[in-house]
């Protein structure tokens, strides 16, 4: 027996026009106009085209993390692992390992720290996600420090600066692979019975055990995704830096929480959306660039962005929740 | 399918965006030349200091000054400033590194855009500087510090060092000179048994200082090569009542020290005026703006009140010196701690 889980309900126009998406759409629009107004640099295409560099390399992350949290878990553990898998390969490196062979071991020890932070939650039922990646990501940042300690790292061949700086023609490479990576992982989440688990593990796990879903398995490939995409940041990020360091990344665990939240991913689980997510890495990082370009100091930006995310998430809890509904 | 003409349509009107602005019109603000420093981090009165000299040099030379700073000491963070920093089309920057190496591919495309880039009082590797503004001779910053501290402790005695974070460029030169110093059979009897990273940050530095008197109990001296570092040194041996047993010194700020300096935690210290490093870094930025100089060896510039200073080698690259690093004891402190 399988139990049919709803995620279509009738067509309704104000309820189809309400939606936190589109409401996402229209915060982005906003920032846009009132940072074009605010910097003569602003609407410049060349400066359009290179913003989207400053702040992509984290959003790898975002994707992943949007199945966690419909899942109603979290990984804190995503900075620490982009930290041990870049350190790692730079590591091998400078040791004579190819830059090649490097950026696939790389790969690893970002699927093997998440196969780790999802056995340990599959394992022992007891400890919530938070517990358990908490302890990975000081276990993992702490292993970064052991193998370079405290120093850094790089002189990476020529070539690998093309990931964080190239250009396909005219646009960003990462850009386009930060694009091709949302389009899978919504096909993904939308479109396969592995998403609509997703979704069902994420409203209810004990009725979802009791349908048949293989809830432990779902959540292991969950968190192994959520490891393989903080190695994918780790490879754009130090690209970009031409060096590593066990301290880079600090912070971005919030940074990626954040712009989940704000694409109206619930922390209660069940809810959400790809397009959300990834709307949302857009604001926030467009409204920093925004800011940046008019020199605001950036004690002020993080008292903006946090504003701005404080006030998308209580909108649709207030009384006009019937209004925003998130789907 | 309806998912995916949503995603379709917003990558759709992102290139609105980008496409339907391009008529943008372009400022030019009568040839007055547009200027930034880049500091380490926020928060950081070593940095506010830097920022006053830079701000009236370019002033006195009719430019304007840009001052950022990330909210972490770190190179991805200077990174994304420096990308705003070349979409804002300024004509020079001034970058006090968080890594010696990072921040290459950023700095190399501002210099490809036509962006005059230099590096002040921590430098950046000299394949992506023109030249590189330095606050004293780092060999005499480096081994003046070994000679006060052994004079300090009657030259026996283990020793720690409470450094910035462990890619500051400029301290890590230095410590290396504290090393070179060391091996002058003079100081046979002191030992440094660790050098320790702060980060820059208050709470770290308390966190490692004590930690260090935790682990070196016979600890006599700590020198602190970082305005941050020193400071924080000083709070903890002043107040678990251990001066006297344990020496600091280092470089830190009159107006942050002159408290320990009296009371005797720190005998002296030292420092160069970090106005006048910001003050020379504003005319070095506005002469390379307005292509005065090239950052060539044997250029001269005319740096306001600080006179004529020369471009001169260091190592691969080039650097512009300010001067030699000043003793602050307790005779000279009063009249200094009211100014930085």
């Amino acid at each position: 027996m399988q139990r049919v889980i709803l995620d279509k309900k009738d067509f309704r126009l104000k309820e189809h026009v309400m939606q936190w998406e589109y409401m996402l759409v229209l915060i982005f629009f906003i920032i846009n106009i009132i940072n074009a107004n605010l910097s003569p640099y602003y609407l410049d295409p060349l400066n359009l085209r290179d913003a989207s560099m400053t702040f992509l390399d984290k959003a790898f992350i975002v994707l992943p993390m949007v199945f966690v949290m419909i899942m109603a878990d979290i990984d804190i553990s995503v900075a620490s692992i982009v930290a041990l898998s870049s350190v790692v390969m730079a590591d091998l490196y400078t040791k004579g390992l190819p830059m090649e062979i490097a950026i696939v071991v790389c790969l690893l020890v970002g699927t093997l720290c998440g196969l780790i932070n999802g056995l340990l939650i599959v394992k022992f039922k007891e400890l919530s996600a938070v517990i358990v990646t908490l302890i990975t990501m000081i276990l993992y940042r702490g292993i970064a420090y052991m193998i370079l300690e405290d120093q850094s790292a790089g002189n990476f061949p020529e070539w690998f600066d093309y990931l964080g700086w190239g250009y396909v023609g005219e646009i960003p490479f990462i850009f386009l692979v930060f694009i091709i990576f949302a389009v899978i992982f919504g096909l993904l989440l939308h479109r396969t019975n592995f998403g609509k688990k997703v979704y069902a593990i994420g409203t209810n796990p004990t009725a979802s055990r009791f349908s048949g879903i293989e809830v432990d398995r779902i959540k292991l490939i969950v968190f192994i995704l959520t490891g393989l995409m903080s190695a994918v940041t780790a490879l754009f990020l130090t690209s970009k830096m031409g060096s590593t360091r066990p301290n880079i990344a600090t912070m971005y665990e919030l940074e990626v929480i954040a712009m989940v939240a704000l694409g109206g991913v619930s922390t209660a689980g069940g809810k959400g959306r790809m397009i959300g997510a990834v709307l949302a890495v857009f604001i926030i990082g467009f409204l920093r660039y925004g800011l940046g370009l008019i020199n605001v100091p950036s004690q002020t930006q993080l008292i903006i962005v946090g504003l701005l995310l404080i006030v998308s998430v209580m909108i649709p809890n207030l009384n006009v929740k019937k209004a925003f509904s998130r789907k | 399918m309806k998912k995916i003409l949503s995603i379709g349509l917003a990558i759709l009107l992102l290139f609105t965006v980008v496409v339907g602005c391009s008529t943008s019109t372009k400022t030019s603000n009568g040839g007055k030349k547009k200027v930034a420093l880049v500091f380490k981090n926020t928060g950081n009165p070593y940095g506010e200091k830097m920022m006053e000299g830079f701000q009236k040099a370019v002033e006195e030379a009719g430019g304007e000054a840009i001052f950022k700073a990330p909210d972490q000491p770190t190179a991805e963070a200077q990174i994304q400033i420096i990308e705003e920093l070349i979409a804002q089309r300024v004509d020079a920057i001034a970058v006090t590194a968080n890594d010696f190496d990072a921040l290459q591919p950023s700095l190399k495309k501002a210099m490809q855009r036509g962006i005059k880039v230099f590096s002040v009082d921590s430098a950046v590797n000299p394949k992506s500087r023109i030249t590189h503004v330095n606050q004293a001779d780092p060999e005499r910053v480096g081994r003046v510090q070994i000679q006060a501290v052994s004079q300090m402790i009657g030259g026996k005695g283990e020793i720690a060092i409470l450094s910035a974070t462990s890619q500051a460029s400029n301290q890590n030169l230095w410590i290396e000179w504290m090393k070179k110093e060391l091996q002058d059979p003079k100081y046979k009897d002191i030992k440094l048994v660790k050098v320790a990273y702060g980060d820059d940050l208050r709470d770290k530095s308390v966190a490692e200082t004590e930690a260090l008197l935790k682990t070196y109990p016979n600890l006599k001296a700590i020198i602190a090569p970082t305005t941050v570092g020193i400071a924080a040194a000083s709070k903890v041996i002043s107040d678990k009542g251990l001066k006297g047993k344990v020496i600091v010194t280092g470089l830190g700020l009159p107006s942050e020290m002159a408290e320990y300096i009296k009371n005797g935690v720190c005998p002296w210290m030292y420092l160069w005026n970090p106005i006048d490093v910001g003050y020379l870094a504003g005319h070095v930025a506005i002469a390379l703006a307005e292509e005065k100089i090239t950052g060539k060896v044997g250029e001269k510039l005319k740096a306001g009140r600080l006179g004529e200073k020369e471009v001169v080698k260091d190592g691969e690259g080039t650097q512009i010196m300010l001067g030699d690093p000043f003793k602050f004891d307790q005779n000279n402190i009063d009249e200094w701690k009211d100014v930085y």
